[in-house]
Parts: structure tokens; sequence; C-alpha cells
């Protein structure tokens, strides 16, 4: 168990038709926190995508989650082995309330944490004071809070986020931040897929840089936020430090 | 030339906006005529002598007649609603069109019939009569015929649909297919001549309302309290249940449902199966209330169709709204034309398709998918 890593990525590949959107990408997740930054277009949601199972790039290579091969297993089953996902843009449910997005998937999952619909309206007390309105009502914080809360009642170990301060206020982003650290001591591997470097750095030592595709760097959260070349080489922002 | 780009572009856009905005009032003015000068005629206008005398004149002058209408067009609408609710059900969690409704109506209906009569007997030259056949007579087979259709309608999604998902080309194609093999042989099978399924004897008769002195067919109000009750079930069922969630949810994003650990392949295999239990418990009522007969597959169909374009694909409401739309439509329609254009009534179903769509292409209650 030990020396099995959490997520092995190997080799993997992925194409939309003929349009290769990854390329050769490997890396290993053990534990805690990492953050995979990179720009618009790199590759970084089909790689999400590819973990979890979800359409329509076809993948090839190998994801292995506790060793447990997931590529060409459907998304439900990947869903039940542990992994949460968070999608870019929330994705959630205009028909259902807030309150209908947790219970349809309450009781579920296994997993080793139990989470249940009291828990998360503790987790986020926002949410328990929306529990009628329905998910298209939310504003964007309280929309991101129910997107975290449906994926933690899969009962996950790993938990995907895909671009969550996407079109948040900052201090919201700051609230989920606090969020993602107590998620994390209690024992939730998270993978952040991010383009705001702040909040990748806040919550994961641990950087890896997407680019066309590859992975082209690994860093670390006081290297990334310090190294303005490296900024400016792979994620073409203006670096953190200039813009403070 | 390049300078100019950004303007000539922006003008287009503004162009295109103003279109839409001057079809939209056309759309919603000759939508507000059609709706005024049909009230206006059936309520005050209709005339009983003359070029252009009709059956019952106007409401005003015979108000019986115009309730009877009423009450036809909403039974009708009733029954519509069994079967359309199904098959909006399928389409709107999976977007399938299935083209194989009507035959699963069709195919319900004979089931239901040939049960009967292998309870009660063969009957005379014109099949069973109700006063030969008991409550029980009709609800044994209304129930099996329903349970075999959903299985039927449940083998088909397994072994021909399943593999096909998200092609709804392929998938149209093969539910047409389907149903013209189901309707040869159910004309090999069945035979080509109209039969009908009896009602119980208990049902059979007239109440009498108390409004205006009416007798109506207590089997029609029978029809719209199933109808009733489906509504309601089904409602209760996508609302209170988890599954319906699921259900909801799926309509609005599939690949997200399964991502949260939900096997939304069993979620489609229990819609498709209720969806067709619902085609084929509304081929026994249809088969009672009139009768059956090779090519009123095609007919149901076409009735499903309707309902679910005019009401908008995957919505229950629309579904409703859209069976008393058809329903009052065909029933005015053939009521209130001068006696000498009946013959055209189908026409204004068409055009109150035409004209929803004109202003609301995915129907009264529609989304995008």
């Amino acid at each position: 168990m030990s020396d099995v890593p959490l997520l092995a990525v190997e080799g993997v590949n992925a194409f939309y038709g003929t349009a290769q959107a990854l390329d050769d990408v490997s890396f290993e997740i053990l534990g805690g926190s990492t953050a995979m930054v990179g720009r618009n277009g790199m590759g970084k949601t089909t790689l999400c995508n590819a973990i979890v199972g979800v359409p329509p790039a076809r993948v090839s290579g190998s994801i292995r989650y506790n060793g447990t091969e997931l590529v060409g297993r459907p998304s439900y089953k990947v869903a039940k082995l542990g992994i949460g996902y968070v999608p870019q843009g929330r994705r959630l449910f205009p028909s259902l309330s807030v309150d209908e997005h947790l219970r349809m998937i309450a009781g579920r999952g296994g997993g080793s944490k139990r989470w249940t619909v009291a828990k998360i309206y503790e987790l986020f007390p926002r949410l328990a004071e929306r529990r009628r309105n329905g998910g298209a009502q939310l504003s964007g914080g309280e929309q991101q809070m129910l997107a975290i809360g449906r994926a933690l009642l899969t009962n996950p170990s790993l938990l995907i986020m895909d671009e969550p301060s996407e079109g948040l206020a900052p201090a919201i982003i700051e609230h989920l931040v606090e969020t993602f650290r107590r998620l994390e001591q209690e024992g939730l591997a998270i993978l952040l897929i991010e383009q705001n470097l702040g909040m990748a750095t806040a919550i994961a030592e641990r950087q890896l840089v997407m680019v066309a595709g590859s992975i082209a760097a690994e860093t670390t959260a006081a290297e990334l936020s310090t190294d303005m070349e490296l900024q400016r080489r792979y994620l073409g922002v203006e670096p953190l430090a200039e813009r403070t | 030339m390049a300078v100019d780009r950004p303007p000539a572009i922006s003008n287009r856009a503004r162009s295109l906006a103003l279109r839409r905005r001057v079809l939209l009032v056309i759309g919603w003015t000759l939508l507000a005529i059609l709706v005024i000068v049909p009230l206006l005629w059936v309520l005050f206008l209709a005339p009983t002598t003359g070029k252009w005398a009709t059956a019952f004149g106007s409401a005003v002058h015979d108000p019986k007649d115009f309730l009877i209408t009423v009450l036809n067009g909403v039974t009708a609408a009733a029954l519509y609603f069994v079967v359309a609710s199904g098959f909006t059900l399928i389409f709107g969690l999976m977007r399938v069109v299935n083209m194989a409704h009507g035959a699963l109506f069709l195919f319900g209906g004979y089931v239901a019939l040939k049960l009967q009569r292998g309870m009660v007997g063969e009957g005379g030259s014109f099949g069973l009569t109700s006063a030969q056949v008991n409550l029980t007579h009709w609800i044994i087979p209304a129930i099996v015929g329903t349970v075999v259709v959903a299985a039927m309608g449940l083998a088909m999604q397994q072994v021909f649909l399943r593999w096909n998902q998200g092609q709804e080309l392929r998938q149209a194609l093969i539910t047409i297919a389907i149903s013209i093999i189901l309707a040869d042989q159910m004309l090999a099978h069945f035979g080509g001549v109209a039969e009908d399924i009896a009602w119980p004897r208990n049902i059979d008769t007239f109440v009498n309302l108390r409004v205006q002195g009416i007798l109506y067919t207590e089997t029609r109000l029978v029809i719209l309290g199933i109808a009733l009750a489906i509504g309601i079930l089904l409602w209760l069922w996508l609302k209170r249940t988890r599954t319906g969630m699921v259900i909801r949810a799926g309509v609005d994003d599939r690949a997200m449902v399964s991502a949260l650990g939900i096997n939304i392949q069993l979620t489609f295999a229990i819609a498709f199966a209720v969806g067709s239990a619902l085609a084929g418990l509304g081929g026994v009522i249809g088969g009672s209330f009139a009768s059956l007969a090779p090519g009123l597959d095609a007919n149901w169909l076409l009735y499903s169709l309707v309902v679910v374009i005019i009401g908008g694909m995957g919505s229950l409401g629309g579904a409703a709204i859209g069976s008393l739309l058809l329903g009052l439509t065909s029933n005015f329609s053939a009521a209130y034309l001068p006696s000498t254009y009946t013959y055209y009534s189908i026409i204004f179903t068409f055009m109150l398709v035409a004209i929803i769509l004109a202003v609301r292409p995915l129907g009264l209650f529609g989304r995008p998918a």
C-alpha cells in the first residue's frame, strides 16, 4: 500500500479526432496537495477528464489509482473508487435545488471518511441558508461551494478540482483556500488545476507546469511565486510580484 | 479594407438582431390572431344556418354541446398525455427519439386484447361486448399489456440502443426499423381488421353531470382519472425520489451525473422501461376507447411527436400542456368548422405546431440540450 502511489499517470496521450491534446504526460501523486498550472488550452481540463473518465477525448496510456487502472473505466466507477471531481464551470444541475444536489449523492459512495449532507452544511453554512434555491440561482462562490460539497459526498480520497477560482471574488477565494487547507489536514489529497497562481501557490507546495499538452516543469510554490522568468516563459502571465 | 471589418461584423449582428425581433413580433401577432379569431368564432359567431353553418352554432347559442366539446377535448388530451409522457421521459433523459413508441402502443393494446379474449372467450362477430366483461377482465390484461411492453422497451434499449449512445440519427433509424418490423408482425398475427378491447360493464355507462343535463360517457372520465393519476405519480417520482433527482440531473448533464459515481446506464434502463410501459398502457386504453388496427402505430407516434414538440421535449408539464392543446384544437376544429369544411380540421393541429415553433423553437417548456 505504502509503495503504491495514490495516482500514477504514465505516458498518457489524448486526442480529439486527430488533434492531440495531451502528449506523453507522466506524473505521480503520493498524497497531499498538488497544483497544475498553465495557460488556457494547454490540456489541463483534458487531463482532468482523462483521469475521471469524462468524454469526449480518446485517451491512451495508463492512469492508475491505488494501483487500479482507470483508462477505459466508466466515470461512475472511477468516482466510486474514491476520486471526487469538481469540474471547470461547476456544471451544477439547473433542474435541482441545492438540497437535491446533495441528497442525490449522499450515502452512495464508499471511502474512508463518511460525508453526510449535514456535514456539508456544517462546512459551508452559506449553502444551508440557500438549500431551497435552484442550482442556477446561486452566486459564483455559492455555486463553487455546492460543486465542492457535491464532490465530497462521493467520499473521495483524491479531490480533483478544475479552476475553482474562476470568476470568484478575492475574499471568496480566500475562504475556499482555508477550506481546502482544512480538508487536506483531514487527509484528503488534492489535485488542483489553476490559472490563478495566487490560489495555486497558496494551496499546494508542489507545482506542475503544463505547456502544450505536456508537463514542462515541476517546481515548488516558493520557487514559482518568486521566479518571474519561469512565470513569463511558461504561463505568459504578468509576474505575481509585479502585479501587487 | 481591414479597417472596415469590425464595424461590418457589428452591423451584421445588429441586422440579425433586428430581423429576429421583427420575426418575433410577426409570430406573436399571428399567434394572437389565431387565438382570438377562433375564440370569437366558437363563443359568439358560429352560425347554425347559411353557407357557414356549423353543427352546433356558437357557445352562447348552444352551451351544452360546447361543454361536451370541451370535455371531449380534455379527455382526448388525457390519452395523449399518457402516451406522450412516456415519449418525453425517454427523449428528455436519453435524447433518443423513440420512433417505435407508436408500435409499442399498438403492441400493448394487442397483448391486452388477446388476453381478454383468452379470459372471456372470443365473443360474437364484433368481438366482446362490455356486458360480458367484468373489472378483472379489463385490469389484468391492462397490467399484463403494460408490463410486457415495458420489458420489450427495456430489451430494445439494452440490445440495440445502448451501444449507440449519442448517435441520434442511428438511434432514430434503428427504432424506425424496429417499428416497421413490429408493425408487420402485428399485421401477420393479429390481422388487419379493427378490433377493440371491451370496457368492463361497471364503467361502460353514462354519467349525469347535472350541468345542462349532460349525460357523459363514464369511460372517458375514467381515462381522465387515469391520466391525472399517472401525471401525479410521475411528478412525485421525478420530484421526490432519488431516482427522479438523478433523471432530472441527467437531463441537464449526463456526463456530470456519471462523474459523481452514479451509474446513469441503470437510470436510462429504468426510464426506458417506464416510458415504454406508458406507451403500452396507452395502447390498452386507446384500444378500449377506440380500436386497434394497423396504421394506428404511426398515428400515435405522430400524436406523441406533436405533443412534445408543442410542449417542449423532455418536460412533463410541457407534455400536459401539449396534450391539452392538441386535444382541444382537434376536437374544436372538428366540431366548430362550418359543416362543409370539417374535412380540413386536421390542418389546425399542424398550424398550431407551426406557429408555436415559429415563436418558441424549442416548444413551450423546452430547454436547449
